[in-house]
Protein backbone atom coordinates (compact mmCIF):
# COMPACT_ATOMS: atom_id res chain seq x y z
CA UNK A 1 0.00 0.00 0.00
CA UNK A 2 1.29 3.37 -0.81
CA UNK A 3 -0.08 6.70 0.24
CA UNK A 4 -3.76 6.06 -0.28
CA UNK A 5 -5.51 9.27 0.26
CA UNK A 6 -9.19 9.30 -0.46
CA UNK A 7 -10.19 12.38 -2.34
CA UNK A 8 -13.86 12.43 -1.72
CA UNK A 9 -16.01 15.48 -1.92
CA UNK A 10 -16.51 15.08 1.80
CA UNK A 11 -20.10 15.94 1.77
CA UNK A 12 -21.52 15.71 5.22
CA UNK A 13 -24.25 13.19 5.79
CA UNK A 14 -26.46 12.76 8.79
CA UNK A 15 -27.90 9.54 10.09
CA UNK A 16 -31.62 10.07 10.46
CA UNK A 17 -31.96 7.92 13.58
CA UNK A 18 -29.07 9.19 15.66
CA UNK A 19 -28.72 12.52 13.92
CA UNK A 20 -24.94 12.22 14.04
CA UNK A 21 -23.19 14.12 11.30
CA UNK A 22 -20.12 12.61 9.69
CA UNK A 23 -18.01 13.09 6.58
CA UNK A 24 -17.45 10.60 3.76
CA UNK A 25 -13.94 9.96 5.03
CA UNK A 26 -15.16 9.30 8.57
CA UNK A 27 -17.63 6.78 7.21
CA UNK A 28 -14.95 5.11 5.08
CA UNK A 29 -12.55 4.85 8.02
CA UNK A 30 -15.24 3.37 10.23
CA UNK A 31 -16.32 0.73 7.71
CA UNK A 32 -12.71 -0.27 7.05
CA UNK A 33 -12.02 -0.54 10.79
CA UNK A 34 -14.93 -2.94 11.22
CA UNK A 35 -13.46 -5.24 8.56
CA UNK A 36 -10.42 -5.90 10.77
CA UNK A 37 -10.37 -8.62 13.40
CA UNK A 38 -8.51 -8.82 16.66
CA UNK A 39 -5.06 -10.46 16.58
CA UNK A 40 -4.59 -9.91 12.88
CA UNK A 41 -1.44 -8.62 11.18
CA UNK A 42 -2.21 -5.73 8.86
CA UNK A 43 0.00 -4.07 6.26
CA UNK A 44 -1.07 -0.47 6.64
CA UNK A 45 -0.84 2.62 4.45
CA UNK A 46 -0.88 6.17 5.71
CA UNK A 47 -4.05 8.22 5.66
CA UNK A 48 -7.36 6.39 5.78
CA UNK A 49 -5.95 2.85 6.32
CA UNK A 50 -3.84 4.09 9.21
CA UNK A 51 -6.84 5.75 10.83
CA UNK A 52 -8.94 2.62 10.27
CA UNK A 53 -6.35 0.37 11.92
CA UNK A 54 -5.90 2.67 14.89
CA UNK A 55 -9.67 2.97 15.30
CA UNK A 56 -10.00 -0.82 15.24
CA UNK A 57 -7.20 -1.10 17.83
CA UNK A 58 -9.06 1.21 20.16
CA UNK A 59 -12.39 -0.51 19.76
CA UNK A 60 -12.84 -4.18 18.89
CA UNK A 61 -9.29 -5.21 17.90
CA UNK A 62 -6.83 -4.14 20.63
CA UNK A 63 -4.29 -6.77 19.57
CA UNK A 64 -4.12 -5.77 15.91
CA UNK A 65 -0.52 -5.71 14.67
CA UNK A 66 0.42 -2.83 12.37
CA UNK A 67 3.09 -3.53 9.75
CA UNK A 68 4.34 -0.91 7.29
CA UNK A 69 6.18 -1.29 3.97
CA UNK A 70 9.15 0.45 5.52
CA UNK A 71 9.82 -2.72 7.53
CA UNK A 72 8.29 -1.91 10.90
CA UNK A 73 6.61 -4.67 12.90
CA UNK A 74 3.75 -3.92 15.31
CA UNK A 75 4.14 -0.16 15.14
CA UNK A 76 2.54 1.86 17.91
CA UNK A 77 2.48 5.36 16.44
CA UNK A 78 2.13 8.09 19.06
CA UNK A 79 0.82 10.51 16.43
CA UNK A 80 -0.45 10.25 12.87
CA UNK A 81 2.36 9.19 10.52
CA UNK A 82 2.88 11.58 7.60
CA UNK A 83 4.36 8.88 5.40
CA UNK A 84 4.88 5.11 5.53
CA UNK A 85 8.43 5.82 6.65
CA UNK A 86 7.57 8.19 9.50
CA UNK A 87 9.75 8.00 12.64
CA UNK A 88 6.72 7.34 14.86
CA UNK A 89 6.35 3.98 13.10
CA UNK A 90 9.79 2.89 14.32
CA UNK A 91 9.66 4.40 17.81
CA UNK A 92 8.02 1.88 20.12
CA UNK A 93 7.59 -0.78 17.42
CA UNK A 94 8.20 -4.41 18.33
CA UNK A 95 10.73 -4.72 15.56
CA UNK A 96 12.26 -3.00 12.53
CA UNK A 97 13.65 -5.01 9.62
CA UNK A 98 15.37 -3.98 6.40
CA UNK A 99 12.75 -3.65 3.65
CA UNK A 100 13.81 -6.79 1.80
CA UNK A 101 13.27 -8.82 4.98
CA UNK A 102 9.90 -7.23 5.70
CA UNK A 103 8.62 -8.00 2.23
CA UNK A 104 10.16 -11.47 1.94
CA UNK A 105 9.95 -12.93 5.45
CA UNK A 106 6.64 -11.40 6.45
CA UNK A 107 4.50 -10.54 3.43
CA UNK A 108 5.73 -13.14 0.93
CA UNK A 109 5.92 -15.89 3.56
CA UNK A 110 2.25 -15.40 4.43
CA UNK A 111 2.51 -13.61 7.77
CA UNK A 112 0.26 -10.71 6.74
CA UNK A 113 -3.48 -11.30 7.14
CA UNK A 114 -4.84 -8.10 5.65
CA UNK A 115 -3.49 -5.51 3.24
CA UNK A 116 -4.95 -2.18 2.20
CA UNK A 117 -4.96 -1.07 -1.41
CA UNK A 118 -6.08 1.98 -3.33
CA UNK A 119 -5.65 3.10 -6.90
CA UNK A 120 -6.71 5.33 -9.74
CA UNK A 121 -8.77 2.62 -11.45
CA UNK A 122 -10.47 -0.57 -10.30
CA UNK A 123 -12.33 -2.97 -12.56
CA UNK A 124 -15.16 -5.44 -11.97
CA UNK A 125 -12.72 -8.18 -10.92
CA UNK A 126 -10.84 -5.98 -8.47
CA UNK A 127 -7.78 -5.48 -10.65
CA UNK A 128 -6.14 -2.20 -9.73
CA UNK A 129 -4.25 0.39 -11.74
CA UNK A 130 -1.93 2.79 -9.93
CA UNK A 131 0.62 3.06 -12.74
CA UNK A 132 -0.61 4.99 -15.75
CA UNK A 133 -3.67 6.45 -17.46
CA UNK A 134 -3.40 5.92 -21.20
CA UNK A 135 -0.56 4.03 -22.87
CA UNK A 136 2.38 2.97 -20.71
CA UNK A 137 4.91 4.33 -23.19
CA UNK A 138 2.99 7.52 -23.90
CA UNK A 139 0.98 8.23 -20.76
CA UNK A 140 -1.81 10.75 -20.41
CA UNK A 141 -1.21 10.73 -16.67
CA UNK A 142 1.79 9.12 -15.06
CA UNK A 143 0.74 7.79 -11.63
CA UNK A 144 3.18 6.86 -8.82
CA UNK A 145 3.33 3.14 -9.68
CA UNK A 146 3.09 0.02 -7.56
CA UNK A 147 5.19 0.71 -4.53
CA UNK A 148 4.41 -2.41 -2.54
CA UNK A 149 0.85 -2.71 -3.85
CA UNK A 150 1.44 -5.58 -6.32
CA UNK A 151 3.06 -7.81 -3.68
CA UNK A 152 0.41 -6.92 -1.12
CA UNK A 153 -2.30 -7.85 -3.63
CA UNK A 154 -0.45 -11.11 -4.36
CA UNK A 155 0.57 -12.23 -0.87
CA UNK A 156 -1.76 -10.90 1.84
CA UNK A 157 -4.44 -13.37 2.90
CA UNK A 158 -7.02 -10.78 1.94
CA UNK A 159 -7.08 -7.16 0.82
CA UNK A 160 -9.41 -4.24 1.36
CA UNK A 161 -9.65 -1.64 -1.36
CA UNK A 162 -10.52 1.94 -0.39
CA UNK A 163 -11.39 4.54 -3.00
CA UNK A 164 -13.76 7.32 -3.86
CA UNK A 165 -16.54 6.24 -6.21
CA UNK A 166 -16.45 7.95 -9.58
CA UNK A 167 -17.08 6.58 -13.07
CA UNK A 168 -13.51 7.31 -14.21
CA UNK A 169 -12.22 5.25 -11.28
CA UNK A 170 -14.42 2.25 -12.10
CA UNK A 171 -13.91 1.50 -15.80
CA UNK A 172 -14.98 -1.76 -17.40
CA UNK A 173 -11.30 -2.65 -17.65
CA UNK A 174 -8.27 -0.87 -16.24
CA UNK A 175 -5.65 0.77 -18.48
CA UNK A 176 -2.88 -1.15 -16.70
CA UNK A 177 -2.97 -3.96 -14.14
CA UNK A 178 -0.59 -2.85 -11.41
CA UNK A 179 -2.00 -5.15 -8.74
CA UNK A 180 -3.91 -8.30 -9.65
CA UNK A 181 -7.39 -8.82 -8.26
CA UNK A 182 -9.27 -11.81 -9.64
CA UNK A 183 -7.98 -11.05 -13.18
CA UNK A 184 -10.73 -12.59 -15.39
CA UNK A 185 -12.39 -14.35 -12.44
CA UNK A 186 -11.43 -16.38 -9.37
CA UNK A 187 -10.16 -19.32 -11.43
CA UNK A 188 -7.63 -17.19 -13.29
CA UNK A 189 -6.24 -15.91 -10.00
CA UNK A 190 -6.02 -19.43 -8.61
CA UNK A 191 -4.26 -20.60 -11.76
CA UNK A 192 -1.43 -18.15 -11.05
CA UNK A 193 -1.03 -19.44 -7.51
CA UNK A 194 -1.68 -16.08 -5.90
CA UNK A 195 -2.61 -16.05 -2.24
CA UNK A 196 -5.81 -14.39 -0.99
CA UNK A 197 -7.48 -11.75 -3.10
CA UNK A 198 -9.63 -8.67 -2.64
CA UNK A 199 -12.34 -9.08 -0.02
CA UNK A 200 -14.18 -5.79 -0.27
CA UNK A 201 -14.12 -2.49 -2.11
CA UNK A 202 -15.21 0.29 0.20
CA UNK A 203 -16.13 3.61 -1.39
CA UNK A 204 -17.88 6.81 -0.36
CA UNK A 205 -21.12 5.38 -1.81
CA UNK A 206 -21.19 1.68 -1.04
CA UNK A 207 -19.56 -1.46 0.27
CA UNK A 208 -18.97 -3.99 -2.51
CA UNK A 209 -17.81 -7.61 -2.27
CA UNK A 210 -16.89 -10.31 -4.78
CA UNK A 211 -19.25 -13.10 -5.82
CA UNK A 212 -18.37 -16.75 -6.50
CA UNK A 213 -17.05 -15.83 -9.95
CA UNK A 214 -14.89 -13.04 -8.52
CA UNK A 215 -17.03 -10.16 -9.76
CA UNK A 216 -17.99 -7.12 -7.70
CA UNK A 217 -21.51 -6.70 -6.36
CA UNK A 218 -23.02 -4.10 -4.05
CA UNK A 219 -23.57 -5.44 -0.56
CA UNK A 220 -24.67 -2.23 1.13
CA UNK A 221 -25.42 1.35 0.18
CA UNK A 222 -24.40 4.17 2.49
CA UNK A 223 -27.23 6.16 4.12
CA UNK A 224 -28.80 8.51 1.59
CA UNK A 225 -27.30 6.72 -1.44
CA UNK A 226 -29.53 4.85 -3.88
CA UNK A 227 -28.79 2.25 -6.55
CA UNK A 228 -28.73 4.69 -9.41
CA UNK A 229 -26.07 6.83 -7.69
CA UNK A 230 -23.72 3.85 -7.53
CA UNK A 231 -24.58 2.60 -11.01
CA UNK A 232 -23.96 6.02 -12.55
CA UNK A 233 -20.56 6.15 -10.88
CA UNK A 234 -19.57 2.74 -12.25
CA UNK A 235 -18.47 1.93 -15.80
CA UNK A 236 -20.27 -1.41 -16.17
CA UNK A 237 -23.64 -2.86 -15.28
CA UNK A 238 -23.21 -3.41 -11.59
CA UNK A 239 -24.64 -6.40 -9.73
CA UNK A 240 -26.51 -5.91 -6.46
CA UNK A 241 -27.06 -8.32 -3.59
CA UNK A 242 -30.55 -9.87 -3.42
CA UNK A 243 -31.18 -7.78 -0.37
CA UNK A 244 -29.08 -4.64 -0.42
CA UNK A 245 -28.50 -3.35 3.09
CA UNK A 246 -27.88 0.14 4.36
CA UNK A 247 -24.36 0.62 5.68
CA UNK A 248 -24.26 1.09 9.44
CA UNK A 249 -23.06 4.66 10.00
CA UNK A 250 -20.33 5.60 12.49
CA UNK A 251 -21.31 5.58 16.16
CA UNK A 252 -20.77 8.52 18.47
CA UNK A 253 -17.93 6.64 20.14
CA UNK A 254 -16.19 5.96 16.84
CA UNK A 255 -16.54 9.58 15.75
CA UNK A 256 -15.21 11.01 18.99
CA UNK A 257 -12.22 8.63 18.94
CA UNK A 258 -11.44 9.71 15.39
CA UNK A 259 -11.88 13.42 15.95
CA UNK A 260 -10.49 13.83 19.43
CA UNK A 261 -7.72 11.25 19.63
CA UNK A 262 -6.70 9.88 16.24
CA UNK A 263 -6.81 12.91 13.96
CA UNK A 264 -7.40 15.94 16.21
CA UNK A 265 -5.86 18.28 13.63
CA UNK A 266 -8.15 17.00 10.88
CA UNK A 267 -5.30 16.01 8.55
CA UNK A 268 -7.31 13.30 6.85
CA UNK A 269 -10.85 13.51 8.17
CA UNK B 1 31.27 16.11 0.37
CA UNK B 2 32.42 18.00 -2.68
CA UNK B 3 35.56 15.84 -2.96
CA UNK B 4 33.71 12.58 -2.28
CA UNK B 5 31.00 13.21 -4.88
CA UNK B 6 33.45 14.64 -7.40
CA UNK B 7 35.65 11.59 -7.09
CA UNK B 8 33.01 8.85 -6.76
CA UNK B 9 30.57 9.93 -9.49
CA UNK B 10 31.16 10.11 -13.24
CA UNK B 11 28.85 11.21 -16.04
CA UNK B 12 26.78 8.27 -17.24
CA UNK B 13 27.05 6.34 -13.94
CA UNK B 14 24.19 4.44 -12.33
CA UNK B 15 23.72 6.11 -8.94
CA UNK B 16 21.57 4.80 -6.09
CA UNK B 17 20.66 7.33 -3.42
CA UNK B 18 19.47 5.15 -0.54
CA UNK B 19 17.05 5.65 2.33
CA UNK B 20 13.35 4.87 2.44
CA UNK B 21 11.78 8.18 3.54
CA UNK B 22 14.33 8.08 6.40
CA UNK B 23 17.95 9.25 5.92
CA UNK B 24 17.59 10.40 2.31
CA UNK B 25 20.90 11.84 1.05
CA UNK B 26 19.64 15.29 0.07
CA UNK B 27 22.96 17.07 0.61
CA UNK B 28 24.73 14.57 -1.67
CA UNK B 29 22.01 14.96 -4.31
CA UNK B 30 22.38 18.73 -4.20
CA UNK B 31 26.15 18.34 -4.60
CA UNK B 32 25.61 16.16 -7.68
CA UNK B 33 23.47 18.94 -9.14
CA UNK B 34 26.04 21.62 -8.28
CA UNK B 35 28.82 19.66 -9.95
CA UNK B 36 26.71 19.39 -13.10
CA UNK B 37 26.80 15.64 -13.70
CA UNK B 38 24.90 14.45 -16.77
CA UNK B 39 23.40 11.31 -18.24
CA UNK B 40 23.08 9.67 -14.83
CA UNK B 41 20.96 6.58 -14.36
CA UNK B 42 19.32 7.44 -11.04
CA UNK B 43 17.89 4.68 -8.87
CA UNK B 44 15.69 4.85 -5.77
CA UNK B 45 12.59 2.95 -4.67
CA UNK B 46 10.91 6.28 -3.98
CA UNK B 47 12.47 9.03 -6.10
CA UNK B 48 11.18 11.62 -3.61
CA UNK B 49 11.98 15.34 -3.83
CA UNK B 50 15.68 14.74 -4.38
CA UNK B 51 15.17 12.98 -7.74
CA UNK B 52 12.60 15.60 -8.75
CA UNK B 53 15.40 18.14 -8.28
CA UNK B 54 18.04 16.06 -10.09
CA UNK B 55 15.65 15.49 -13.01
CA UNK B 56 14.72 19.18 -13.25
CA UNK B 57 18.43 20.08 -13.15
CA UNK B 58 19.05 17.87 -16.18
CA UNK B 59 21.33 15.36 -14.43
CA UNK B 60 19.35 12.25 -15.36
CA UNK B 61 18.76 10.37 -18.59
CA UNK B 62 17.19 7.34 -16.92
CA UNK B 63 15.44 6.58 -13.67
CA UNK B 64 14.72 3.24 -12.02
CA UNK B 65 12.09 3.30 -9.30
CA UNK B 66 9.10 1.60 -7.73
CA UNK B 67 6.92 4.42 -6.36
CA UNK B 68 7.22 7.92 -7.73
CA UNK B 69 5.19 10.30 -5.61
CA UNK B 70 5.65 13.07 -3.06
CA UNK B 71 5.09 10.96 0.08
CA UNK B 72 1.98 12.03 1.94
CA UNK B 73 1.53 15.01 -0.39
CA UNK B 74 0.85 13.99 -4.01
CA UNK B 75 2.72 13.97 -7.31
CA UNK B 76 6.35 14.44 -8.19
CA UNK B 77 5.82 17.16 -10.74
CA UNK B 78 9.29 17.35 -12.32
CA UNK B 79 9.32 13.57 -12.71
CA UNK B 80 5.91 13.71 -14.38
CA UNK B 81 6.92 16.56 -16.67
CA UNK B 82 9.89 14.53 -17.86
CA UNK B 83 7.87 11.35 -18.40
CA UNK B 84 4.71 12.93 -19.80
CA UNK B 85 6.15 15.91 -21.73
CA UNK B 86 9.93 15.31 -22.11
CA UNK B 87 10.68 18.43 -20.03
CA UNK B 88 13.50 19.37 -19.63
CA UNK B 89 14.58 16.24 -21.54
CA UNK B 90 13.21 12.76 -22.25
CA UNK B 91 13.63 10.39 -19.33
CA UNK B 92 13.88 6.66 -19.77
CA UNK B 93 12.17 4.74 -16.98
CA UNK B 94 12.69 1.26 -15.61
CA UNK B 95 9.96 0.33 -13.20
CA UNK B 96 9.60 -2.26 -10.43
CA UNK B 97 7.56 -2.84 -7.34
CA UNK B 98 9.19 -2.15 -3.97
CA UNK B 99 9.73 -5.86 -3.36
CA UNK B 100 11.04 -6.39 -6.89
CA UNK B 101 13.60 -3.61 -6.56
CA UNK B 102 14.61 -4.70 -3.04
CA UNK B 103 15.11 -8.23 -4.38
CA UNK B 104 17.37 -6.94 -7.16
CA UNK B 105 19.54 -5.27 -4.52
CA UNK B 106 19.47 -8.42 -2.38
CA UNK B 107 20.73 -10.47 -5.35
CA UNK B 108 23.45 -7.87 -5.94
CA UNK B 109 24.51 -7.87 -2.30
CA UNK B 110 24.68 -11.69 -2.25
CA UNK B 111 26.44 -12.23 -5.56
CA UNK B 112 23.59 -14.26 -7.05
CA UNK B 113 22.66 -14.41 -10.76
CA UNK B 114 18.99 -13.89 -9.87
CA UNK B 115 16.51 -14.29 -7.03
CA UNK B 116 12.95 -15.60 -7.24
CA UNK B 117 10.12 -13.44 -5.99
CA UNK B 118 6.41 -14.01 -5.39
CA UNK B 119 5.11 -10.90 -7.06
CA UNK B 120 4.49 -9.70 -10.65
CA UNK B 121 2.25 -12.66 -11.63
CA UNK B 122 -0.94 -11.19 -13.09
CA UNK B 123 0.53 -7.70 -13.27
CA UNK B 124 1.25 -5.84 -16.53
CA UNK B 125 4.64 -4.69 -15.21
CA UNK B 126 6.74 -7.64 -16.54
CA UNK B 127 5.60 -6.80 -20.09
CA UNK B 128 7.31 -3.41 -19.76
CA UNK B 129 10.39 -4.22 -17.68
CA UNK B 130 12.74 -6.60 -19.44
CA UNK B 131 14.62 -7.62 -16.30
CA UNK B 132 11.49 -9.16 -14.77
CA UNK B 133 11.43 -12.69 -16.17
CA UNK B 134 10.20 -16.16 -15.29
CA UNK B 135 11.99 -19.49 -14.90
CA UNK B 136 10.61 -22.98 -14.48
CA UNK B 137 10.62 -24.01 -10.83
CA UNK B 138 13.22 -26.84 -10.90
CA UNK B 139 11.72 -28.39 -7.75
CA UNK B 140 8.02 -28.13 -8.46
CA UNK B 141 5.34 -27.26 -10.94
CA UNK B 142 5.00 -24.08 -12.87
CA UNK B 143 7.16 -21.02 -13.17
CA UNK B 144 8.36 -18.31 -10.83
CA UNK B 145 9.30 -14.70 -11.44
CA UNK B 146 12.97 -13.79 -11.05
CA UNK B 147 14.99 -10.58 -11.10
CA UNK B 148 18.72 -10.12 -11.75
CA UNK B 149 21.19 -8.43 -9.39
CA UNK B 150 21.32 -4.66 -9.27
CA UNK B 151 24.89 -3.43 -8.85
CA UNK B 152 24.91 0.37 -9.10
CA UNK B 153 28.18 2.10 -9.99
CA UNK B 154 27.75 4.37 -6.98
CA UNK B 155 25.57 4.30 -3.89
CA UNK B 156 25.21 7.14 -1.44
CA UNK B 157 23.98 5.96 1.94
CA UNK B 158 23.46 7.77 5.20
CA UNK B 159 23.82 6.71 8.82
CA UNK B 160 23.27 8.38 12.16
CA UNK B 161 26.81 7.61 13.26
CA UNK B 162 29.93 6.11 11.76
CA UNK B 163 33.65 5.98 12.48
CA UNK B 164 36.30 7.33 10.13
CA UNK B 165 36.60 3.99 8.37
CA UNK B 166 32.89 3.87 7.49
CA UNK B 167 31.70 1.34 10.04
CA UNK B 168 28.16 2.61 10.50
CA UNK B 169 25.21 2.40 12.86
CA UNK B 170 21.66 3.00 11.66
CA UNK B 171 18.57 2.83 13.83
CA UNK B 172 14.94 3.36 12.99
CA UNK B 173 13.88 2.49 9.46
CA UNK B 174 16.81 0.89 7.61
CA UNK B 175 15.08 0.65 4.24
CA UNK B 176 17.44 -0.74 1.59
CA UNK B 177 20.62 0.67 3.14
CA UNK B 178 22.05 -2.71 4.26
CA UNK B 179 21.47 -4.21 0.80
CA UNK B 180 22.66 -1.39 -1.44
CA UNK B 181 25.80 -0.86 0.65
CA UNK B 182 26.94 -4.34 -0.39
CA UNK B 183 25.51 -4.28 -3.92
CA UNK B 184 27.14 -1.08 -5.21
CA UNK B 185 30.61 -0.80 -6.71
CA UNK B 186 31.50 2.46 -4.93
CA UNK B 187 29.89 3.54 -1.66
CA UNK B 188 29.77 7.06 -0.25
CA UNK B 189 28.69 7.09 3.39
CA UNK B 190 27.43 10.34 4.92
CA UNK B 191 26.94 10.37 8.69
CA UNK B 192 25.15 12.73 11.03
CA UNK B 193 28.17 12.42 13.29
CA UNK B 194 31.55 10.72 13.32
CA UNK B 195 32.31 8.66 16.41
CA UNK B 196 35.17 6.61 17.71
CA UNK B 197 35.44 3.02 16.48
CA UNK B 198 34.84 1.92 20.10
CA UNK B 199 31.30 3.31 19.92
CA UNK B 200 30.57 1.10 16.91
CA UNK B 201 32.18 -1.94 18.53
CA UNK B 202 30.17 -1.37 21.73
CA UNK B 203 26.95 -2.29 19.89
CA UNK B 204 27.83 -4.48 16.89
CA UNK B 205 24.24 -5.59 16.26
CA UNK B 206 23.39 -2.05 15.19
CA UNK B 207 25.99 -2.02 12.40
CA UNK B 208 24.48 -1.94 8.90
CA UNK B 209 27.70 -1.74 6.93
CA UNK B 210 31.39 -2.08 7.78
CA UNK B 211 34.21 0.06 6.48
CA UNK B 212 35.54 -2.60 4.10
CA UNK B 213 32.55 -1.89 1.84
CA UNK B 214 32.69 1.89 2.13
CA UNK B 215 34.88 4.05 -0.10
CA UNK B 216 34.18 7.57 1.13
CA UNK B 217 33.12 8.81 4.57
CA UNK B 218 31.63 12.27 4.98
CA UNK B 219 30.61 13.94 8.24
CA UNK B 220 27.43 15.66 7.17
CA UNK B 221 25.05 16.84 9.91
CA UNK B 222 21.50 17.59 8.79
CA UNK B 223 22.35 16.17 5.37
CA UNK B 224 18.98 14.41 5.17
CA UNK B 225 16.96 17.62 5.40
CA UNK B 226 14.06 17.84 4.55
CA UNK B 227 13.75 14.10 5.26
CA UNK B 228 14.72 13.03 8.74
CA UNK B 229 17.27 11.21 10.89
CA UNK B 230 15.69 9.19 13.70
CA UNK B 231 16.64 10.70 17.05
CA UNK B 232 18.39 13.68 15.42
CA UNK B 233 15.71 15.71 13.65
CA UNK B 234 12.22 15.25 12.28
CA UNK B 235 11.00 15.44 8.71
CA UNK B 236 10.46 19.04 7.58
CA UNK B 237 6.94 18.43 6.36
CA UNK B 238 6.51 22.08 5.38
CA UNK B 239 9.27 21.61 2.81
CA UNK B 240 7.46 18.59 1.34
CA UNK B 241 4.25 20.60 1.12
CA UNK B 242 6.07 23.65 -0.29
CA UNK B 243 7.69 21.52 -3.00
CA UNK B 244 4.27 20.88 -4.48
CA UNK B 245 3.97 24.61 -5.28
CA UNK B 246 7.68 25.18 -5.97
CA UNK B 247 7.74 22.46 -8.61
CA UNK B 248 4.54 23.52 -10.33
CA UNK B 249 6.37 24.59 -13.50
CA UNK B 250 9.84 23.91 -14.83
CA UNK B 251 10.65 27.61 -14.48
CA UNK B 252 9.59 27.77 -10.85
CA UNK B 253 11.60 24.63 -10.13
CA UNK B 254 14.68 26.14 -11.78
CA UNK B 255 14.30 29.29 -9.72
CA UNK B 256 14.29 27.19 -6.57
CA UNK B 257 17.40 25.31 -7.68
CA UNK B 258 19.09 28.61 -8.47
CA UNK B 259 18.42 29.88 -4.96
CA UNK B 260 18.87 26.76 -2.83
CA UNK B 261 21.37 24.62 -4.74
CA UNK B 262 23.45 26.66 -7.21
CA UNK B 263 23.18 29.74 -4.98
CA UNK B 264 24.95 28.08 -2.03
CA UNK B 265 28.48 26.71 -2.04
CA UNK B 266 27.77 23.66 0.09
CA UNK B 267 25.37 22.11 2.56
CA UNK B 268 26.63 24.29 5.42
CA UNK B 269 25.55 27.39 3.50
CA UNK B 270 22.22 25.72 2.72
CA UNK B 271 21.69 25.15 6.44
CA UNK B 272 22.69 28.72 7.29
CA UNK B 273 20.23 29.96 4.71
CA UNK B 274 17.56 27.70 6.16
CA UNK B 275 18.18 29.26 9.55
CA UNK B 276 18.46 28.07 13.12
CA UNK B 277 14.78 28.56 13.87
CA UNK B 278 13.67 26.13 11.20
CA UNK B 279 16.19 23.52 12.31
CA UNK B 280 15.24 23.97 15.97
CA UNK B 281 11.61 23.34 15.03
CA UNK B 282 12.69 19.92 13.76
CA UNK B 283 14.35 18.92 17.04
CA UNK B 284 13.04 15.72 18.55
CA UNK B 285 12.64 14.90 22.21
CA UNK B 286 14.75 12.10 23.64
CA UNK B 287 13.62 8.51 24.04
CA UNK B 288 16.62 6.34 24.88
CA UNK B 289 16.67 2.61 24.30
CA UNK B 290 17.46 0.57 27.40
CA UNK B 291 21.19 -0.19 27.29
CA UNK B 292 22.14 -3.80 26.72
CA UNK B 293 24.99 -5.63 28.39
CA UNK B 294 27.32 -7.35 25.92
CA UNK B 295 29.10 -8.89 28.87
CA UNK B 296 32.80 -8.70 29.67
CA UNK B 297 34.68 -11.90 28.84
CA UNK B 298 38.28 -10.88 29.34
Amino acid sequence: MTDARINTTDSTAADSETNLEYTDTELLVTIAARELEDDESVLVGVGVPNLACNLAKRTHAPNLRLFYESGTIDSDPSSLPLSIGDPVLASGALGVTPMYEGFSRYLQAGRIDVGFLGGAQIDRYGNINSTVIGEYDDPTVRLPGSGGACEIASNAHRTLVLTSHQRRRFPESVDFVTSPGYLDGRESREALGLRGGPEAVITDLAVMRFDAAGELYVESLHPGVDRSDVQEATGWELAFADEVETTTPPTGEELSLLREELDPDGLYL
Amino acid sequence: MSTAIGSAVNDGDSVYLAGFTHLIPFSAGHEIIRQGFEELHLIRATPDLIFDRLIAAGCASKITFSWAGNPGVGSLRAFRRAVEDDVPAPLEIEEYTHFGLMTRLAAGARGLPFLPVRTFAGSDLPAHTDAIRTVEDPFGDGSVHVVPPLEPDVAVIRAQRADRDGNAHVWGIQGEIPEVALAAETVVLCAEELVDERVIRSDPNRTVVTGADVDYVVEDPYGSHPSYAQGYYDRDNEAYLEWDAVSETHDSTERWLEEWVYGVANHREYLEKLGARRLLDLETGTDYATPIDMGSYS
